[in-house]
């Protein structure tokens, strides 16, 4: 019989982290080997390229700022959707949760600015917008506890929704007054959110999340009975816990924290409410999430991680001009690698040749 | 090629398989003769399935060389296999349930677009007449009792021309009597040249339907021998690696109280059909109570009810309970599980489902322990402090075998899974205690330790209810034994005035019945 190589995939047993880091460490570098042939087609110097990358996220204390802002709305959410992912309930749909958030932070920043003193406009404010994203997560869940809908499609579609209603508002309602182009007014200092460090005060309230999410999950008795649903409604049901208020309850949660998301993006970030206020986060975090392993210190590193690759890729788009696109297939390769590696982690390859088996 | 090799239809040597660390086979060997049946015997967990596995294209051995009909073969799938004229029934059918028999014996065949199925209709009949089998191929499946989904995937097997047939653990989840029609089959097909491999832990059936016997312990191999000239007892010695005494205690005890009762309890599936009907019976404290049936005709739903987790369309569950001082029998049906569990009433229950009801699999024994006792401390965190207490003790007591109390259970094995769950139910000392399919995929030692453990709650005045596959086993360690049938109490007997035989009949009863009237 001729020789013949197979290479089959064997679940690993256990592995020590000292290999896990080492295979994202190998993942790393072939992901910038890979990404250097990418600058390479380009026409341009891959090392030079990196560096700048590196340079534009965390060069220069005004750009160090710039990336904790954008890993701020990730690190918030990604914690969000953990709450809901830990349960087996897909919420994708925190794009939506975002917007919500940041509308209904909006009615008090927009139009009641005057009405209340400083301190305690913020807080109505955030009360506003983590109520407005914890509805919005309310609703998939309230629907899948009573007639069993799929939870996927269902916060999918209410991100479209809640674009539609933005963009509504924006033409409509809440058009800023002489302006000739649908768009909303800039928000009124009052309703702004005060800076530490230069940056607004938002990252330590992330900060603060991590530490408390990771409690909530370790230490409480609705960790404890969201992790049972997840793992088995059988088991839920057989321990007593009532599932369909379980799940309600913690998409409460999980909305909340993207409305919450919603709110200091529109407050200490962009000032105002646009389609793109979510900008893409709300799908973002479900990577964030899920490379961290739902562990909330992960989703901290991750969501750094992530910041810097997009601040970075946006400084080599005006240093080198290379196109959106193309930097944005380099982030997504080097996303690619890392998330790939996981398969390694949990598995490997063994190559058996047939002779060998014969002997 | 010698002629000696062609008398073989399988030679399976040195066979060796890894699944991480843990060795499922160890330089394994067998030898299937053409035309004979070969029972391949083994405790739970010494690597039987693992073996054939890898014959029917399933897993791929790490090393070892397997021959068919004295050609040395690579099997990498189950398509391998079946060209090789190797067919497997697993324990677990893989059938369409909204096909029919014929559409489910054709699926996945090569062929064109469209099925001929009068053709196939014919040539199912011809082979079930030559065989004795007794099959409509145009019923769907939903509508089979297990042993006809059985039959249909023998029948699967046999229209694809397999020559060699490995069953594993056919009579699992059938009656005596069905068991015996299977035999019968079977020895017709090995009259008709067919080579056959028949998994299984059970003695008597080793004795009753195979020509020799190979036996697998922990994963490597013990031997094989002619059966005429095997007895129970070696078998069993060379099994389990020592001689063992195969008698179930039954603490003799007085029977206590009233401490369950039943009364015309009826429940719906899902789909509307009743699978509970008028469910009348008692529980008494110091007895246990064996609940028979074939698969399917209520116990898990009698189990659900019973523990509260089913919803129950008529009828009541009374519970003996103290309240104030004074006995009543309080009716659970209609409350939740913590009003259930103020009412005083204590009941433990043991669903089959171990790691998919009754165990959080990814947990650790601390959070397994606390799972149905968790809301019982004040305040929003939980205290993992007492149930650790708990774990330690039942580590010790139970001797069960974990790296620690932090091993995620789903690593440990079967017997270990078992022991942490009715030890927790156990723990908190319950007065009723409801078992399913207790020792389901045990090894021989943890089964008895868990027979060991409900004699002694027998003996601590529990009422027990325990509802088992194994009639032998029923018959031992009952006091009485309820027979359900189709969701209706087909009967209540005393062990000790009835016979295998006649539980297999009240089994089947009710079904009979219909098809009188029919």
């Amino acid at each position: 019989m001729k020789g013949q190589r197979m290479i089959r995939m064997v679940k690993r047993d256990a592995i020590s982290s000292k290999k896990q880091w080492m295979i994202r460490g190998i993942a790393l570098v072939g992901a910038l080997l890979a990404g250097a042939f990418l600058i390479l087609s380009l026409g341009h110097n891959p090392l030079a390229v990196y560096k700048d990358m590196l340079a534009g996220a965390l060069g220069t204390p005004t750009v160090r700022r710039e990336t904790v802002k954008l890993a701020i709305p990730l690190l918030i959410t990604a914690i969000g959707i953990s709450f809901a992912f830990q349960m087996r309930f897909w919420n994708i749909g925190a794009e939506g949760q975002i917007l919500m958030g940041a509308v209904c932070a909006g009615y008090f920043a927009f139009f009641q600015y005057d009405n209340l003193p400083r301190p305690l406009l913020i807080l109505v404010m955030m009360l506003a917008g983590m109520i407005g994203g914890g509805i919005y997560g309310m609703i998939p869940a309230l629907f899948k506890a009573k007639w069993g809908t799929n939870e996927t499609l269902f916060t999918l579609m209410l991100n479209y929704i809640a674009l539609a209603f933005i963009k509504y508002l924006k033409n409509g309602p809440w058009k800023a007054p002489h302006s000739q182009f649908p768009k909303m007014a800039m928000l009124d200092d009052r309703a702004r959110l005060g800076k530490i460090l230069g940056i607004h005060w938002g990252w330590i309230l992330a900060l603060v999340l991590v530490v408390l999410a990771y409690f909530y999950f370790t230490k409480t008795k609705q960790g404890y009975e969201i992790s049972v649903v997840g793992e088995s409604t059988d088991t839920a049901r057989y321990a007593g816990i009532p599932v369909s208020f379980v799940l309600i309850r913690t998409m409460i949660l999980s909305g909340a924290l993207a409305g919450l998301a919603g709110m200091l993006q529109l407050a200490g970030s962009d000032y105002t409410i646009t389609e793109s206020t979510a900008g893409g986060v709300g799908f973002t975090v479900i990577t964030v999430a899920w490379m961290a392993k739902m562990n909330s210190f992960g989703m901290l590193a991750v969501a750094v991680f992530i910041a810097v690759l997009e601040r970075g890729s946006n400084k080599i788009q005006t240093t080198f001009k290379i196109p959106a696109s193309a930097a944005e297939v380099l982030t997504g390769m080097i996303l690619f690698f890392m998330l790939g590696c996981e398969f390694f982690i949990n598995y490997k390859l063994v190559v058996s040749k047939r002779e060998e088996a014969g002997a | 090629m010698d002629g000696h090799t062609l008398d073989y239809a399988v030679q399976m040597k040195n066979i060796t398989k890894f699944f991480g660390t843990v060795t499922a086979n160890h330089q394994v060997s067998l030898e299937l003769r053409n035309g004979e049946i070969l029972a391949l015997l083994g405790e739970n967990g010494s690597g039987k399935t693992t073996l054939m596995n890898m014959l029917s294209g399933i897993y791929f051995p790490d090393s070892g060389t397997i021959k068919i009909r004295g050609r040395e073969v690579t099997i990498r799938s189950p398509r391998d296999a079946f060209e090789l004229g190797i067919g497997m029934i697993h324990q677990h059918y893989k059938l369409v349930e909204p096909l029919t028999a014929a559409e489910n014996i054709v699926l996945g065949l090569p062929g064109g677009m469209y099925v001929n199925r009068r053709q196939v209709n014919e040539k199912v009949r011809e082979i079930s007449r030559r065989y004795q089998f007794d099959l409509n191929p145009k019923k769907k499946i939903y509508s089979m009792s297990v042993s006809e989904k059985q039959t249909v995937e023998i029948l699967k097997a046999l229209y694809r021309g397999a020559e060699i047939l490995i069953l594993d653990e056919p009579t699992a989840v059938l009656t005596p009597q069905e068991t015996e029609k299977l035999f019968t089959v079977l020895r017709n097909m090995k009259e008709d040249g067919k080579s056959i491999i028949i998994i299984t832990h059970k003695l008597h059936e080793v004795l009753a339907i195979s020509d020799r016997v190979t036996i697998l312990r922990k994963g490597e191999y013990i031997g094989t021998v002619e059966t005429a000239a095997a007895t129970q007892e070696d078998l069993t010695e060379k099994m389990v690696g020592r001689p063992i005494s195969l008698e179930i205690e039954r603490p003799k005890t007085q029977r206590g109280e009233e401490m369950l009762k039943v009364v015309d309890l009826t429940c719906l599936r899902p789909d509307r059909v009743k699978a509970l009907n008028k469910v009348s019976f008692s529980a008494y404290a110091g007895e246990i109570l064996g609940i028979a049936g074939i698969a399917g005709s209520g116990q898990k739903e009698l189990c659900e009810a019973i523990a509260g987790l089913y919803p129950v369309s008529g009828g009541s569950i009374l519970y003996n309970c103290q309240t104030d001082g004074t006995q009543v029998m309080e009716n659970i049906v209609g409350q939740r599980s913590d009003q259930i569990y103020r009412k005083g009433i204590s009941m433990a229950f043991v669903p089959e489902d171990r790691l998919g009801m009754g165990l959080v699999g990814s947990m650790d024994m601390v959070d397994n322990v606390m799972l149905r006792s968790y809301r019982r401390n004040p305040g929003i965190f939980v205290d993992r402090k007492k149930p650790k207490e708990i774990s330690e003790k039942l580590i010790r007591d139970l001797e069960i075998q974990t790296p620690g109390v932090h091993t995620p259970v789903r690593r440990l094995s079967g017997g270990n899974v078992q022991k942490i769950l009715l030890g927790r139910e156990i723990a908190y000392e319950p007065l009723v205690l409801v078992v399913a399919y207790p020792v389901r995929g045990l090894d021989i030692n943890s089964s008895y330790k868990i027979y060991d453990m409900l004699g002694e709650q027998k003996k601590k005045g529990v009422a027990v209810i325990f509802v088992g596959e194994d009639l032998d086993v029923l018959m031992e360690i009952s006091d009485r034994i309820l027979v359900l049938c189709g969701g209706k109490v087909s009967g209540v007997v005393k062990p000790e005035e009835t016979t295998k035989e006649k539980l297999g009949l009240m089994m089947l009863r009710v079904t009979q019945d219909e098809e009188v009237i029919e």
